[in-house]
Order: C-alpha cells, then structure tokens, then sequence
C-alpha cells in the first residue's frame, strides 16, 4: 500500500487523554513518602548575603530540612550553558543556589522541605534573611556606567560582544545616497507556559539511582548537566517527560531547581516535589527580548538596501543561562531578514542586570529584529517616496539566489545560509488575502472615529538545529510497532506527527502504530530534544533512517523463517509474506528494533509573509485588529492541521509581545508585575479576526522528509507588521513609535503633541 | 502559593456571624464570594486566623426593588444581576456597570458585598454606589449602621466598615424611568479592572435642561468620586456637543491621576476625560 | 475540618485543613488530576470546575465550601467509550495542543453551552475570556465551542 499520512490532517492522539483530564503532568504525581519543596528567593535585586537563619523555620512542624549555600560542600554547582558555550561566558553564569550575592529578584536563597507545600510556605515566612543591599543595576544604560557591578572580579557588566559581519558597511555607508538612523527598543517579555515548571526527584539509595521527572525540551543534555553537578554517572539518572503543559523555548532547559530538587532528594532520601507557583514562575522562568538598537540603514535611492551597520544591547538579567546567548546573537544574526543585504557590520552588547536572567523564548532575537527592521524599512519607504510593498519586493532574496549566504557571528565563525524558497510567492498571497489593493487606499483614513492602518512585512523562521536526532522502531508482542525518539513532547503533538511519518515510512495503517514514547532517556541512545523548531526535521528525518534499517532487518528476519530473498518479502498492515504466498504475523518477531539517526550541520529556513488591518482609537489609545494574515510556506507539510496551530498560537503570542506582555520593574531592580492581574496574556476576546495560509511549495533540500521547522513564524513576524500598521493609521499626527509593547498609554501619547 | 493558616466557620444566622468577627478581635474576616480575598490570602498580603463564611445567610441573597429603590443583599452575586430582568428598568447603570465586572466563572460567586468591602478603586459597584448615592447598611456587634457610599471608602482598599461588622445590603435610590444615563469603561483587556471608568446620570427638567447630575469616576485616583465641578457644569444645561466637551476638559484638569505600570497619569486624565465625554453622548442620544 | 459533598455523582467525604481549596482538594486529596491549577489567584481559568450547575474558580474556593455541593470536573464530563460531542469538537478543530487550559475549556463550555446552547461568538468569546490558552492562539476553541453547540440544543430545537 501507499500511505499518504504525511500531508493529513490527521487528528492527535494526544487529544484521547487531554481532552478527559487524563494527562499526567508532573504535579500529578505522587508516590509514596512524598517531600514537598518551597524555594525562598531573594526579595532584593542587588546585595551580599549577610546571613540566613533557618533556625526557627527548621522547628516549624512537618519541616524536615532547610538546604542552603552552606550545605554543599565546594560551594554550589554551577549551571553551564547549553548553547553557544564560550569561556567569556564561565564566570557569569549562574550557581544553583545564591552563594555570597543575591543578583536579581527571585534568586534562589534557600530550599524547605516539608511534608505539605503549605507547611514549606509557613516556614519560609520563619526564615530571617540579612542582605546588605547594593545599588541595583536595573537597565542597560546603568550597566554600561560601570557604576555598580555584578560580577566586581570582571570589572565590567558586558559580558560578551558578538560582531555579525558580512562585505564591508563601511564602505557602503561612505557612498550611500541615503541614510537613516534609528533608536528602537522592545520589551521584556517571556515564554510563559500555561503549567509553570516542576522537578520531582527520586533517590534510591540501594542502587544509586536517581529518578527526575518533570523532564522536558532536552532531558539528555540536562541529565549531563545533573550527572556532573551531583556526581553519578549518567546511566545512573533517567529523566522522565511527563505530559508537559507548553514549552516555548523557556520551559526545559536547566534551571537552578533542576539541581537542587534531585540534591534534596538524596541528601534526605525521600521523594521531594517542587512546583513552581505563579510568583515565581513571573520571577523564576527565563525572561526575553529586552532589547535597543541603534542602528542605519543605507540605500540607493531607488530603494535598493545597501547596508545595515550599528550597535545592539541586550539586557541579560542577572546570570548567563543555558541558552541566553541565542536572543542576542539572532538579533544580529536575522536583521536582514528575507532581504538581500549585501553588508551588514553589527555589534551586539550582551549587559547583566539585576534581573531576572534570560534565555530562549520562540522566535528568539528574531521577533526583536523584525520589528527594528521592518519598522525601518517602512521609514525607508515613506522617506523615498516609494511604495512599501514595491520596496519590500525589490529587496527580497530571489529563488535563483538560493542558497543564499547570511551573516556570519563572531566569534563562532560557522556559515548559514538560507535553503530555499520563493519569498514573493508568500508576499503575493498575503497581499492577495488580505485583499491588500483594495484596502490600501483605506491608509491613514478616519472612518467613524477611527484611523485604519495597514502593513505588511515578510519573514523567515530558521530551524532544525542539529547536530543530530535518533529514533528507533520495535515490533511489540502483539505485533504493533512502537516509536521511540529523542525528540521532546511540549504539546506540539509529536506523537500525532511521528506516527503519520513512521505509517508512511513503514506502508503500515497508522494504527498500527501503537505508541510513540519520547523525551524520556531510556528511550533512546541519545537525544537532542525540542527546541529551534527542529522535532519534525531531526526527529522525523531519524525516524525514516529508522525505518529503512528496521524493514531491512525485518525483511531479513523474514526471509530466513519464510525461505526466501529479503528483497522479495513484503510488509503489510501486520504481516510479512513471501512470493508463494506463505506469511508470518509480525507478532513473530516481537522484540525486533532498530535504531536510526540524522546529523544535520544546516538550518532549514521556513519564511512567510504577514499583513494587518487595524483600526486605532486614538483617543483611548485602542487598537482593534479587523484582519490579520499570516502565510507560510514550511516546506512538506506533515500535519496541515498541525502547523496552522502552530502559526496562529504563535502569532497570538506574538501580539501579546507587541500589545500587552510586559515584565516591568522600578529602578531598585523590583519586578512591577507579579501576578497574572498586572502580567497581562492575550484572551479569548483580544484578538478574534485572524486567518493562516499553509503552503508547501518548497521543500527543504538538506532533509529526506523536505520538512521545515516552522513553529515560530506567526510570533516572529507580529510586532514589526503591527508597529507599522499602527503608524500608518496615525500617520497624520506624524507618531513616534520606536518601541514595544504598544500599550494604550503609549500610542495615545503618539497623538499628543510634542513636549 | 498557599494560604496562611486559619480557621472557618460557617454561621448560619447574622448575629452569630457578627459574633465570631467580634470575638475574632481583627484578626477575623468575613468571606462573602471570595473573589477578592482568596487572592490576597493566596498571596499572604493578608492573614486572619478566622474566616467567617456568610454562605448561609439566605437572607442576605435578596434583590428587592420597589418605589423606594433597589436593595441588593450583599452576598447577591454579579450573576444574579445579569439575570435579573427586573433591573433593566429598574436600575439600567447598574446593570451596564456590573456587565463589566471579571469574567464568568468570577461573576457565579463574586458579590456586590464582597466588593464593596474590598474597595478596588477600579472596581465598579463601589463607583456605582458612589455615583448614585448608595447607602450601605452594615451589622456589627454596636448594632445595625448605614453609611453613606460618600463617606464610606477611604482609600484604596480601606473602608469605614469596622472589623466585626458585616455589610448587609447595598440601597440604591428609586431610579426615575426618564432619567438619563451613561456608562462608559475602558480596560486593558475584557473583564480588567478599569484604567478608567464614567459613570453618570442626570435628570431633565420641563425645558429639557439636565437637573440633578451625577458624574462618578471609577480607576482614577485611590477611591471611586463624584465629579461636582462636572455636575456643576452639567446642571441647568442642554447636554449638547459643547457642553459634552467642556465636561471631558473639565473631567481632564480635576481628577486625581496617577503614574503607573499600565498607564502615565496624562493619559489617565485624558482617558478619564473620553470616557465622561462618551458617557455623556450616549446619555444624550 | 471533615467536608463532605458529591464530586462527579458520587459522594465524598474529606478531611482537609481549613486553608485547602477546593482545587488542592480535588487534585491531591481526591486524586481527580484532570483538574489544573495553573495560578493560584483566580486569573487562569484552568481550575475551572461545576459546582451546583456554576463553572467556578476552585481556587477562589475553600474546599470546605463545597459542603454539601454537587461538583463536576472534567473526569465527570468523560467517558472511556468515546470522546464527548464537545470533546470530539476540540478535536476535530485542533483547539488543544499542551493540554494544560483544556480541563477548565471544556468545563467552562459545558457550563455555557448547557445554559446557552444558542450563544453567539462573541458570547463564546467573553466567557471563555476567563480561560488562559497559551499554545492554541483561542481561533480554534472558540470554532469547537460553536461547532459544539448543536449537541447541547433540545431535540425539539429549543433551549
């Protein structure tokens, strides 16, 4: 039979349990001799530790311990960075538990064990803290005065500059016959997941064993994290992934309680669960996006871009974490976006804060560089006179150009280029849904107290960071056949999307496939996990490697119990038969697997194209949006149904970044917005009118499947389209917008006269 | 997120409830619908070693409307009043105001009482009570008191209730069937607290002058006000653009805003002063 | 303090500290995970259960508030044979990827649809305003609520 699974919309498997509250979650654990966790954090931003006294929370009933700094002999574990590991980084990253200073809001000081999370809270209220508050570093501009310093042996905040290179700007600049020059800022934001974090570990002494679950994004790299810092060799720990409520980039990586959680547990030999609150998650979990920009732009004046050149500071936040790096450098990395920029010399400014730190959140680097340059490009446009779209066009790269060469970033050196694709195809059917000549003329007009904007802006969305994946298949006793991959679950439905690619691999009926196991570190030699879009690509690539070497072996297999070549054997639904007809049940070779892998040294890049229609309330400062539209082409589609989810919840976080998420704190370094009343999350009812297009045009060359990854691109696109949309409906007020979020206060501003 | 330890009760007639506060000595509240005080417990910005449950206080669930007004009970829920059709005509300001409180799960169990014990001063039935000289009737250990909604909220989240007494019901004056009225409210998102709330009333006279004006501002400054300087303005004339815009400028230059993560106070006063204007324009349609 | 009330049609009887929520309660005292707590402090909506024919915040609620109250979670909206009409709905219009908000979705659109099988968009939209989704971007589960509708309307075509 020939399956046609991939390009199905194929309704999840994961859905049977979800949707009857049947989803095992970490906190829905609860074995035995449970312990319960509670962290006390800092409540100051900037400040050495004096003293903690845990003498009175320790005489709290149901208390059992109280873990600090001092009870770890060689003072705390330190969290190494995942990603872009460079040894400038070392001495700012971050120990497990506040050792000596505390650096932002949030700072783990100290961990309760109690018998009850309620009993933990009651002590931590018993635990007398003494810091010596030093002057707070609370943006970037006070970081780069020097005045106050993190980390006083590094002598500055900077902890890293990275330099995205490509021709030579300046001279492109020297001849330019237009420049402009801009400031522009985004907010601080953060990948927050609907079910905050959670660690529970479990010793088992007698075997020295230790179990973590909880697990989620990329359980093998964190078991090498954990296997160093607690001293076990690694085939000592299994992580487990647990259904896991969001990922987004932030959830996963490892976190200082991934350390201490598993430490508690061992050092009293009981079972110990922490769930992180909602306090804490908003002061705990990875922050993002903070940027400023200072950056020109150089073209001809027929609109042709020439070069982009200029400096970037990122705040930070207190410590380098496992993948803090990665905003940063894509800012850099993605300002030139879908557009053929023949030079670009950029700086990036990496400053520590006392904040809390920051690592990936989807679309990293990418959702900031998109709104600098496409809300550029606009001014572009308006101060040549040309038309927004003609000049979009003449820039974007040509299909003929593909692979086209991008940016490279000291100092890691390594080459990317984009892999394929026709970036007008996306532009024309974006501009075609939305209907985009018929509504331009509506620009800048005022229809019942209203102005309309429009804008439209174009994207790419990079993916399937290698350097490798595994799968492996195996025939179970009742002859259905289980997957087992590296690849991570974060509700993205994986289980769904490898089961279409392992049927269609396979020519099986999907159900036959039985189970798709994931995450988990026993499932597979190795693992690379979820992150930078790359489940399909990696996973599902490995998989088909898999597959080819499991119907070899089961081909074999058969042919010496059937008598016959194994080219000659055929597989169907759950059976192996030979050319006289003679069959065996694949029942009959229960416990057969095979492992495959994919290594992969490129990115694939998915791109798109996005427009709005919005009307603005200028008096009030409200924005409505009446149409928005994303298209996507992602290379081979899997799941249709799968990927339009992708892009629509992406692009509604994305709005959240341009209108309303917004981590804020006061200049003592106090985070403002600490409940979910003051951190505000798009609704139901915000953002009602949007539509995606999937298209699958151009399949990706460096993967057998020709898949992209492609879960990121709604978000990324958003706030450049929006902030655009929003100045050309107050065009007539000539509005200042360089930054985001665009909240009601800030755009009715743009209305009132200069001050 | 926990709550601190306490105790519950669950009295089942009036004086008994305003006994346990006495005894309680502050260090006991009262839980009508919990919507407000079940997250400051969770947060521990507030810890009493007692809570006193008025689930089991049927007479305190009542909407009583008649020539003197609408009574509400104070454990009478948003729901109850959405539902109510009586009220439309009844008491339409209060019925659009309340449309704009939290959201549906919040509005099953969220009470007029509760909310006006814990004086948000971006809520809405505390503006509303302000705007239409509300009458809060209270029982404490000293007996029954009633409070005038003018005097009765003293900043944010501090009321002149005392701690063993207990709100008993919210009296809104008789509502004339040709007043006059507008409510317009503007949050960050649907079912937020207000950034800025008008709440407004007036009456006619033969002429077609407005008589009796009652301008209230709700999510500006620390408690729910009466604009007078507005309602000065407003009384004796013809509610017609001019005027409507003179009260936005007005509403603009008087209130109280300040600066905070949502907002910078320039932009409260203006929006304060948009939401009277539109308030007024749809009274006056 | 001992509370004793009906959880999914069969009584129960617990004996929980008096600061437990109702959330806690059902989660870790009951065992009935479906339900998830996602906040704490009312703003989440992923908590969401039934309580006398309500969709309540359980964690705006004591357990000991639930005495004597019918409560219904999502497990008692479930059934091992198939999907639900509304649960089949989500699933035919992709409305849940993590699967975190989708216990307090369903249980909030059950509330709704059995007292208002005729509600528009926009009303579907306010109430589930409630309901925090951070994976599906909400286009999608308000499709399935609509889409749901028709199962919850009496055979006669009324409400």
């Amino acid at each position: 039979m020939k399956n046609a699974f991939i390009g199905s919309a194929v309704e999840r498997r994961e859905d049977l349990r979800f949707l009857r509250g049947r989803g095992e979650y970490v906190d829905d654990l609860r074995p035995d001799g449970l312990l319960y966790a509670v962290i006390l954090r800092s409540s100051k931003a900037h400040g050495r530790i004096v003293s903690i006294d845990t003498t009175a929370a320790l005489k709290v009933r149901g208390v059992h311990a109280v873990i600090t700094a001092q009870d770890m002999p060689g003072g705390p574990p330190i969290v190494p960075m995942r990603l872009q590991p460079l040894p400038e980084f070392k001495p700012f990253e971050q120990p497990v538990i506040a050792d000596g200073k505390v650096r932002y809001v949030g700072e783990p000081m100290a961990v309760v064990i109690a018998d009850s999370v309620a009993i933990g809270e009651d002590a931590l209220e018993a635990i007398e803290v003494e810091i010596d508050a030093l002057p707070a570093v609370a943006d970037w501009h006070v970081a780069q005065s020097g005045q106050s310093l993190l980390f006083e042996a590094q002598g500055s905040n900077r902890s890293l500059t990275f330099y995205a290179v490509r021709g030579d700007a300046d001279a492109a600049f020297a001849s330019a016959p237009y420049v402009r020059r801009e400031t522009l800022r985004t907010g601080r934001h953060y990948g927050l997941t609907m079910e905050p974090r959670g660690v529970m570990a479990q010793w088992d002494a007698a075997k020295g064993r230790l179990t973590v679950s909880g697990a989620a994004k990329v359980p093998f790299f964190n078991r090498r994290i954990l296997a160093k810092q607690i001293g076990l060799p690694e085939d000592s720990i299994e992580m487990i992934e647990n259904d896991v409520g969001g990922g987004f980039g932030a959830r996963g990586e490892f976190y200082p309680e991934d350390f201490l959680i598993p430490f508690a547990a061992r050092h009293l030999n009981r079972p110990v669960k922490w769930i992180e609150d909602r306090r804490e998650n908003l002061m705990a979990m990875n922050h993002a996006r903070e940027a400023e920009v200072d950056v020109e732009i150089a073209c001809e004046r027929d609109g042709t871009i020439l070069a982009l050149r200029g400096h970037i500071h990122t705040d930070m936040g207190a410590y380098m974490r496992t993948n803090g790096a990665v905003g940063a450098r894509n800012i850099a990395q993605f300002m030139a976006g879908p557009y053929r920029v023949p030079n670009v010399k950029l700086d990036v400014s990496l400053w520590m804060t006392n904040k809390t730190p920051v690592g990936t959140y989807r679309g990293p680097g990418r959702f900031e560089t998109d709104f600098f340059r496409e809300r550029l490009i606009d001014m572009v446009a308006q101060d040549l006179g040309i038309d927004r779209v003609a000049l979009r066009r003449k820039n974007l790269i040509a299909r003929t150009e593909m692979p086209y060469p991008i940016a490279t970033i000291a100092p890691y050196e390594h080459k990317d280029e984009y892999d394929s694709g026709d970036y007008q195809e996306t532009l024309d059917r974006c501009l075609a849904e939305i209907h985009w000549s018929e509504k331009a003329k509506l620009q800048g007009r005022r229809i019942d107290g209203r102005y309309h904007g429009l804008a439209v802006g174009c994207f790419i969305e990079g993916g399937a960071a290698g350097p490798k994946e595994t799968a492996r298949l195996a025939i179970n006793e009742d002859g259905s056949i289980s997957v087992y991959i590296g690849s991570s679950a974060v509700g993205q439905g994986v289980e769904t999307v490898f089961a279409q690619i392992a049927a269609d691999a396979l020519e099986i009926p999907m159900d036959r496939i039985r189970g798709v196991f994931h995450g988990s570190t026993a499932y597979v030699s190795d693992g690379y996990g979820a992150y930078h879009s790359r489940s399909v690509v990696m996973g599902g690539s490995a998989l088909l490697d898999a597959a080819l070497n499991f119907k070899a072996a089961l081909c074999e297999a058969a042919a010496q119990r059937l008598g016959c070549a194994a080219s000659a054997i055929v597989v169907t639904e759950d059976k192996v038969s030979a050319p006289g007809g003679t069959s065996l049940p694949l029942s009959a070779f229960a416990g057969l697997s095979r492992e495959g892998a994919f290594l992969n040294k490129k990115h694939t890049y998915s791109y798109g194209a996005q427009a709005v229609h919005l009307a603005v309330d200028a008096k009030i400062g409200q924005v409505e949006i009446l149409d928005y539209v994303v298209v996507v082409d992602a290379g081979r589609i899997i799941n249709p149904m799968t990927l339009r989810g992708q892009v629509i919840g992406s692009l509604v976080q994305g709005l959240g970044g341009a209108f309303l998420e917004h981590l804020v704190y006061d200049e003592q370094g106090q985070l403002l917005t600490g409940s979910l009343a003051d951190y505000l999350l798009p609704t139901a009812s915000d953002f009602p009118n949007l539509r995606a297009f999937t298209m699958d045009r151009h399949p990706s060359p460096i993967n057998p499947l020709g898949a992209k990854g492609a879960g990121e691109g709604g978000l990324i696109g958003a706030g450049g389209v929006i902030a655009n949309a929003v100045a050309n409906a107050l065009q007539s007020f000539n509005p200042d917008l360089r930054e985001l979020p665009l909240t009601p206060s800030r755009v009715w501003a743009m209305t009132q006269p200069r001050a | 997120m926990k709550l601190p330890p306490l105790e519950y009760a669950c009295p089942t007639s009036l004086s008994e409830a305003v006994a346990l506060l006495a005894a309680g000595g502050g260090e006991a509240r009262a839980l009508a619908g919990g919507q407000s005080l079940m997250p400051m417990l969770a947060f521990r910005v507030v810890a009493p070693a007692l809570l006193v449950d008025l689930r089991k206080l049927p007479e305190l669930r009542e909407i009583e409307i008649s020539a003197d007004g609408v009574r509400l009970g104070a454990m009478v829920r948003w729901r109850d009043i959405e539902d109510d059709e009586r009220l439309t005509a009844a008491h339409p300001l209060l019925k659009a105001a309340v449309a704009h409180v939290a959201h549906y799960q919040i509005r099953n169990r969220g009470t007029v009482g509760g909310s006006i014990a814990h004086a948000d001063p971006a809520a809405e039935m505390p503006g509303i009570a302000v705007t239409c000289d509300a009458e809060i009737a209270a029982t404490g250990a000293a007996g029954q008191r009633t409070i005038r909604a003018a005097d009765f909220f003293l900043s944010a989240l501090t009321t002149a209730l005392k701690h063993d007494e207990i709100i008993t019901e919210i009296r809104l004056p008789a509502w004339p069937a040709k007043r006059r009225w507008g409510f317009r409210e503007f949050a960050r998102r649907r079912g937020d607290f207000a950034m800025a709330a008008a709440a407004l009333f007036y009456d006619q006279d033969a002429a077609g002058k407005a008589i009796n004006a009652h301008v209230g501002m709700i999510g500006v400054g620390d408690r729910p006000c009466r604009l007078p300087e507005v309602e000065a303005l407003l009384n004796g004339r013809t509610i017609d653009e001019a005027t409507i815009e003179r009260a936005a400028e007005i509403t603009s230059a008087t209130v109280d805003a300040q600066e905070d993560i949502h907002a910078s106070a320039a932009y409260r006063r203006s929006l304060a002063g948009t939401m009277v204007e539109r308030a007024l324009r749809s009274a006056a349609a | 303090m001992p509370t004793k009330f009906e959880v999914n049609g069969k009584p129960v009887s617990v004996n929980v500290e008096a600061r437990t929520t109702l959330a806690d309660c059902l989660r870790h005292h009951l065992r009935l995970t479906g339900t998830h707590v996602g906040c704490e402090h009312g703003v989440c909506g992923a908590c969401t259960v039934i309580v006398d024919g309500d969709a309540v915040r359980s964690c705006l609620m004591l357990a000991a508030q639930a005495e004597g109250s019918k409560v219904v979670t999502v497990e008692g909206l479930s059934n091992d044979e198939a999907l639900t009409p509304l649960q089949a709905s989500f699933r035919r219009h992709h409305a849940l990827q993590c699967g975190f908000c989708t216990p307090g979705m369903i249980t909030t659109a059950h509330a709704l649809l059995s007292e208002e099988p005729d509600c528009d968009a926009d009303r579907v939209r306010e109430v589930l305003s409630g309901n925090l989704c951070r994976c599906t971007g909400y286009i999608s589960i308000v499709e399935a609520v609509l889409d749901a509708r028709s199962a919850y309307k009496k055979p006669n075509g009324n409400a």
